[in-house]
């Protein structure tokens, strides 16, 4: 079993990636020599405190910033610059353009990065915005819509384009939690009809353990890969992993405070 | 010491609707008149024009004050004789060329800048130069150079325009969110297409404001800039029409040159730049 996954090439490769950006005053080292594969159809997270680099390293995937050492394949081709094959889902509510209306956003997305034009991409709209639920108002403006539905609508762009890999950092932050869980099924039922590539940037260790099938742990400040774990089955003990996560994350602050 | 005093449960049932006064009742028509803005503004304006009337007539001085009735007439008469609006489309057509060439500069001028440090370092400076130079400061320099006619009012126009549009689009392009940017980029967009598909609509509320601004210094520069040299190559405009009138010492027709500014300016501000927005900002929800 172990050896057959291996002998598939990966779809995203990240090999000692060390990601660095310079702020006002210092020169930051977010990650050091972060590796980590994804295969196709995996639901894979990258989770970790604050400061562990984790947003930092899905912005390096999705191609915003390069790394200082290593390199990030996607399909064996080198990741240069941002473009259509890797789709973001941001966390903010603004990522929807407020000048186009929820089809239109789709329709746009679809029509610059020159996958489809005209008819086609109109259709491909309005299909994803159907698995969303959100028929009823793909003639509205985004600030009509609630947080959640914004983020339907950003989760339905990205999929449209169906991308290599679609790239999602902690979009359910900022909702409430009942609209999270909501949310977090629903992502769930999408990707049991489609088999998507995500690769999820959360902190929150009930949200990997139910979303993820594997979970990367990652140090803070630099942020370093502590583990990589696979998540449980349906009906698996997600208590006892969320335990084992809490007590790897904990370790680290006792260490911490242990220094001072 | 902190004990609370104990107090009885109670419970009691609503009274019936026939108890109350006043449940819901409509405002009287008085009331409901007086909340109209339109009609507020509208009475306003009705008494100032009478007051208008009642001191032109005890001043009984037409040379000073013509009363509103003689500035309508003459208002009238200029419509009729065509002189007006050939007054009005001179300078709206001198209007267009300046506003237009000072917007396209403008628009250069902050793409480079938003493209090169060195160009966000020269619009700047050139903003803090500029911005605060009067357009009619710049006349006589400019009839030196350009001669009497059309370029000198178009150059100070543009003067006028440009700096206003710039530092206002400017200020909108770097308040664009570094999300919607991402997601721009995402897309594959980059330079001017960036510029064009996320960063022009994104920052359209500061844009426009600039544009308002523009207009507002174009037009009032232009009039200024007529009265002060009147006639561009053989037709004057409406601060040519005020002047001339003046040395006529027909006042009315002065003061029917100012309304027509006014309703010009009321003209584009509330219908123009208002439908403008009704369409966009506020459609799109970036503009309460």
């Amino acid at each position: 079993m172990l050896d057959k996954t291996n002998a598939a090439p990966p779809l995203l490769d990240v090999r000692g990636v060390t990601l660095q950006y310079k702020t006002r005053d210092h020169l930051v080292t977010a990650t050091y020599r972060v590796d980590f594969c994804v295969q196709r159809s995996d639901r894979f997270i990258l989770l970790g405190p604050s400061g562990c680099g984790k947003s930092t390293l899905l912005k390096a995937v999705g191609g915003y910033m390069a790394p200082v050492e290593g390199e990030i394949r996607l399909k064996g081709q080198r990741i240069t610059r941002p473009g259509p094959d890797r789709m973001m889902v941001f966390q903010e509510f603004d990522q929807l353009l407020p000048w186009k209306t929820v089809r239109q956003n789709v329709v746009f997305a679809l029509q610059t990065s020159g996958k489809l034009r005209g008819r086609a991409a109109d259709e491909k709209a309005m299909q994803y915005i159907e698995k969303v639920h959100l028929t009823r108002f793909a003639d509205a403006y985004p600030h009509t819509l609630s947080g959640g539905m914004k983020q339907r609508v950003a989760i339905a762009r990205g999929m449209a384009m169906e991308p290599d890999i679609l790239l999602m950092d902690e979009p359910f932050a900022a909702l409430d939690a009942l609209t999270r869980q909501r949310m977090q099924d629903e992502l769930l039922m999408l990707w049991e009809e489609t088999r998507f590539t995500v690769l999820f940037v959360t902190h929150s260790i009930p949200e990997a353990v139910k979303v993820g099938n594997r979970i990367l742990l990652l140090s803070p400040h630099p942020g370093q890969v502590k583990a990589e774990l696979n998540s449980v089955r349906p009906g698996g003990d997600a208590a006892a992993l969320e335990a084992r996560i809490h007590a790897m994350l904990f370790a680290d602050r006792v260490e911490e405070n242990a220094h001072v | 010491m902190s004990e609370t005093m104990v107090r009885p449960d109670f419970v009691q049932t609503p009274r019936g609707v026939q108890d109350f006064g006043i449940v819901e009742q409509e405002l009287t028509v008085f009331e409901r008149l007086y909340n109209q803005v339109w009609l507020r503004k509208t009475v306003l304006i009705v008494v100032l024009i009478l007051a208008w009337e009642l001191y032109a007539r005890h001043l009984d001085n037409p040379l000073l004050v013509p009363t509103f009735t003689d500035t309508i007439s003459a208002w009238w008469d200029g419509m009729v004789s065509g002189v007006l609006p050939d007054r009005v489309s001179t300078s709206l057509q001198v209007l267009a060329i300046g506003f237009s060439t000072g917007v396209v500069l403008a628009f250069v001028l902050t793409v480079l800048a938003i493209t090169t440090r060195i160009g966000t370092d020269f619009l700047e400076t050139m903003t803090a130069m500029f911005n605060p130079l009067p357009a009619i400061a710049l006349l006589p320099l400019a009839l030196i150079w350009f001669g009497l006619g059309i370029g000198s009012l178009v150059f100070v126009l543009v003067h006028s325009v440009m700096w206003a549009v710039a530092l206002n689009t400017h200020a909108g392009f770097r308040g664009v969110s570094q999300t919607l940017r991402m997601v721009g980029r995402n897309y594959g967009l980059s330079g001017l297409r960036l510029v064009l598909w996320i960063l022009i609509p994104a920052a359209f509320p500061s844009i426009l404001a600039g544009l308002k601004i523009g207009w507002a210094f174009a037009w009032r520069t232009l009039i200024a800039a007529e009265l002060v040299f009147g006639v561009a190559s053989g037709k004057g405009g409406l601060g040519w029409y005020i002047f001339e009138s003046k040395n006529e010492l027909d006042i009315p027709e002065v003061f029917a040159g100012l309304l027509t500014i006014i309703m010009i300016g009321l003209l584009v501000e509330n219908v123009v730049f208002r439908s403008i927005e009704l369409h966009t900002v506020r459609r799109w929800g970036m503009q309460n």
